[in-house]
């Protein structure tokens, strides 16, 4: 029964804010689950809470309220070095503005998580080929992401989020930095890394017909709330 | 993360802003150069007064004496108790003084007071005995002319301000003659007259007294006068060799009241014995070795005792303001590691995102403190030692044209370059506690949001 079981599940999700006076909800009680292997795209405006989420289901933030269920354990009750751990092998996450180190060549930002989870030195490199395989530039290893186009820096951000080997794939506006094509080859990428790889994927992105193309799912969020949640369109089969 | 891949990451980082973390070191190794040049000059000054001293034989010499030889002076007479008898110091004495632990050598005190002739003119000194031994105690060092060159020389060496009455040009002197007139001590006829003939107090009759002289060559000059012992007559000015002195059966001031005292029942008798061992530290148990055996006993190990306590206080003093500019430069660390969170910000948020723990991002920034505070360190020994040795050429470039000799004020033992690197790395990781600390509690997703 473990495909039943999903990938992720927010059970009334809360993360408010205080500013001054005045309490922030940017994220009020979400509930949502995202299967195995199911490509969940999270829609909505600026401020609607949408990265916020995706923030909290990273680990990278906690909620305010509320429970995010992973394998089994809740996230938001994981000591520090726990929630670390999680964001180390069970999520891979790529960005809008790609947070690759610039004084690093491709191959050392990639091997940056193998060095965070301490896997022997031996077997780094191997690594760091098979996942930029994934992503087609194995021919770049040696150079600074500064000597790559936007598209190429997403896709080395992307072997860097797969090279160990995560579970759930977490992007934050993958394509927004990005033209019109080469955000939709990026798309159609992590479309076949979830097919090969069997990854769940979560996306924040603000184009709707991207998202429609390839999500299973859409949940729009609006004021930090869940607006609406698309049917399981194309199912997981 | 391994210990192998923070000192990676760590060097990569301070690679990159090399300009601003080499003058970060920099400011550590000036500190470490102050505070090595301070300690290093301590080190060098209690080293030389040490030498100085272990030269002067005050140190490492006890100095033996019939029980109540240093009665009278102003001191209460002590008695023997009546169970000991009064010892004499006789060569049976001398013999058993050399049998005992970690002892040199076993030498008597040859000091008298006389009158000398150079040209026909009358000079009165004294004159000392000096054993073989003292030709590599360093009492000698910087000497004019040569060491007697045998044990039993007729030579003669002489201290510069004796020299300088005798000529203008006291370096003249050497290789010419002077006459030596003293007096010497004959054994009146006894009924027993198997005692060595001519011995000390080789009668308990009592003695005669000769007038007699001797030719002696001046071999050397030296500027100061080598420690011969207590107890003698003021400061000699003539000294030598020991066995020579010994043989002309001089009288000294302890004769007549071995006479009175009758004491030595007709043996040959000394009125010291300077007992050397091999290092001061065993002095203190010498000497109660000596007195047990009941002989009186002195050594300058208390005035030796001070000395340490002194040089212990000016070492800290000196430490203390040495590390006043390693204290500096631990604000420059401070300083720049902060401003490395500041432009590192995103790049910790990444690292968080990665999955790097709160642990992880401190040891990096400590790491990174270590290394500026290791280079730093060795860098500032160098800087410290140069900076020592600046000062001993400079020094001695003074005391030469002062026509003083040559000095080593400074020195670097291996202690202090260990010493030094280990606090220059622990000041510089006390420094990076708070910048660690800072960089490892950003909050990620404000991290990741720093333009």
């Amino acid at each position: 029964m473990t495909d039943l079981q999903p990938a992720i599940r927010l059970d009334s999700v809360s993360r408010h804010y205080t500013m001054g006076e005045s309490l922030i909800r940017a994220v009020h009680e979400v509930s949502l689950s995202v299967p195995t292997n199911g490509f969940l795209a999270l829609l909505g405006s600026s401020g609607s809470g949408k990265s916020t989420l995706l923030n909290l289901v990273a680990g990278l933030d906690r909620p305010t309220s509320g429970a995010i269920f992973s394998g089994g354990q809740n996230i938001a009750s994981l000591s520090p070095l726990n929630l670390a751990r999680y964001r180390r092998n069970t999520v891979g996450m790529i960005f809008q503005s790609f947070n690759l180190l610039p004084r690093m060549t491709l191959e050392e930002n990639i091997e940056l998580p193998l060095r965070l989870a301490e896997l022997d030195r031996s077997e780094r490199p191997g690594r760091v080929r098979e996942a930029l395989e994934h992503v087609r530039l194995t021919h770049r290893l040696g150079h600074r992401p500064t000597e790559l186009s936007g598209g190429e820096q997403q896709r080395v951000a992307i072997a860097r989020a797969l090279v160990n080997r995560p579970k759930i794939l977490l992007a934050d506006e993958p394509t927004g930095n990005l033209d019109s094509a080469t955000g939709e080859a990026i798309l159609n990428l992590l479309r076949d890394l979830r097919s090969q790889l069997g990854m769940t994927i979560i996306m924040v992105t603000h184009e709707r017909p991207l998202a429609e193309r390839f999500a299973d799912r859409l949940a729009v969020m609006g004021d930090g709330r869940l607006l609406s949640l698309s049917d399981d369109s194309k199912g997981l089969a | 993360m391994k210990p192998r891949d923070l000192t990676d990451l760590a060097l990569r980082n301070l690679r990159e802003a090399i300009l601003r973390n080499a003058l970060t070191t920099l400011g550590v190794a000036v500190g470490v150069a102050s505070l090595v040049a301070m300690l290093s000059l301590g080190v060098g000054l209690q080293q030389l007064a040490a030498k100085r001293l272990s030269q002067s034989g005050l140190f490492d010499t006890v100095f033996v004496t019939p029980k109540n030889n240093f009665g009278g002076m102003g001191r209460p007479r002590r008695e023997a108790t009546p169970e000991k008898p009064l010892r004499v110091l006789d060569d049976d004495a001398r013999r058993e003084l050399e049998k005992l632990p970690n002892v040199l050598e076993v030498f008597p005190q040859v000091r008298f007071f006389t009158e000398i002739r150079f040209h026909n003119k009358p000079f009165a000194t004294v004159v000392a005995g000096m054993p073989d031994s003292s030709k590599n105690s360093g009492s000698f060092d910087g000497m004019q002319g040569n060491f007697f060159s045998s044990l039993t020389a007729n030579e003669a060496i002489l201290q510069i301000e004796f020299a300088k009455d005798l000529s203008d040009n006291p370096p003249a002197l050497i290789g010419q003659d002077l006459v030596l007139r003293y007096a010497e001590r004959q054994a009146l006829p006894s009924a027993n007259s198997n005692s060595p003939a001519g011995s000390p107090s080789d009668a308990p009759g009592g003695f005669s007294v000769v007038p007699r002289e001797l030719r002696l060559k001046i071999v050397g000059i030296v500027e100061t006068e080598p420690a011969a012992g207590f107890g003698g007559p003021g400061n000699a000015r003539l000294f030598m060799p020991l066995a020579t002195a010994s043989t002309l059966r001089a009288a000294q001031v302890n004769d007549l009241r071995d006479i009175v005292r009758d004491s030595s029942a007709g043996k040959i008798t000394y009125a010291s014995l300077s007992v050397r061992v091999k290092s001061p530290s065993q002095v203190e148990a010498l000497e109660t070795s000596i007195k047990s055996m009941g002989f009186g006993a002195f050594s300058l190990l208390d005035a030796s005792k001070s000395l340490r306590t002194f040089f212990s206080v000016f070492d800290l003093l000196l430490g203390i303001f040495g590390s006043l500019a390693l204290a500096v430069a631990t604000l420059g660390i401070v300083n720049t590691l902060v401003m490395a969170i500041l432009e590192r910000r995103r790049e910790i948020g990444v690292l968080k995102a990665l999955g790097a723990a709160d642990s992880d991002v401190q040891q990096l920034f400590f790491v990174e403190a270590g290394v500026m505070g290791l280079f730093g360190g060795f860098l500032g020994v160098f800087f410290g030692w140069s900076l020592g040795r600046a000062l001993s050429i400079g020094t001695n470039i003074y005391l030469k044209r002062q026509n003083l000799n040559p000095v080593e004020i400074s020195s670097v033992p291996w202690w202090l370059v260990l010493v030094a690197i280990g606090f220059a790395v622990l000041v510089s990781l006390v420094a990076g506690l708070y910048p660690a600390s800072r960089a490892a509690k950003l909050n990620p997703v404000d991290a990741l949001r720093y333009e």
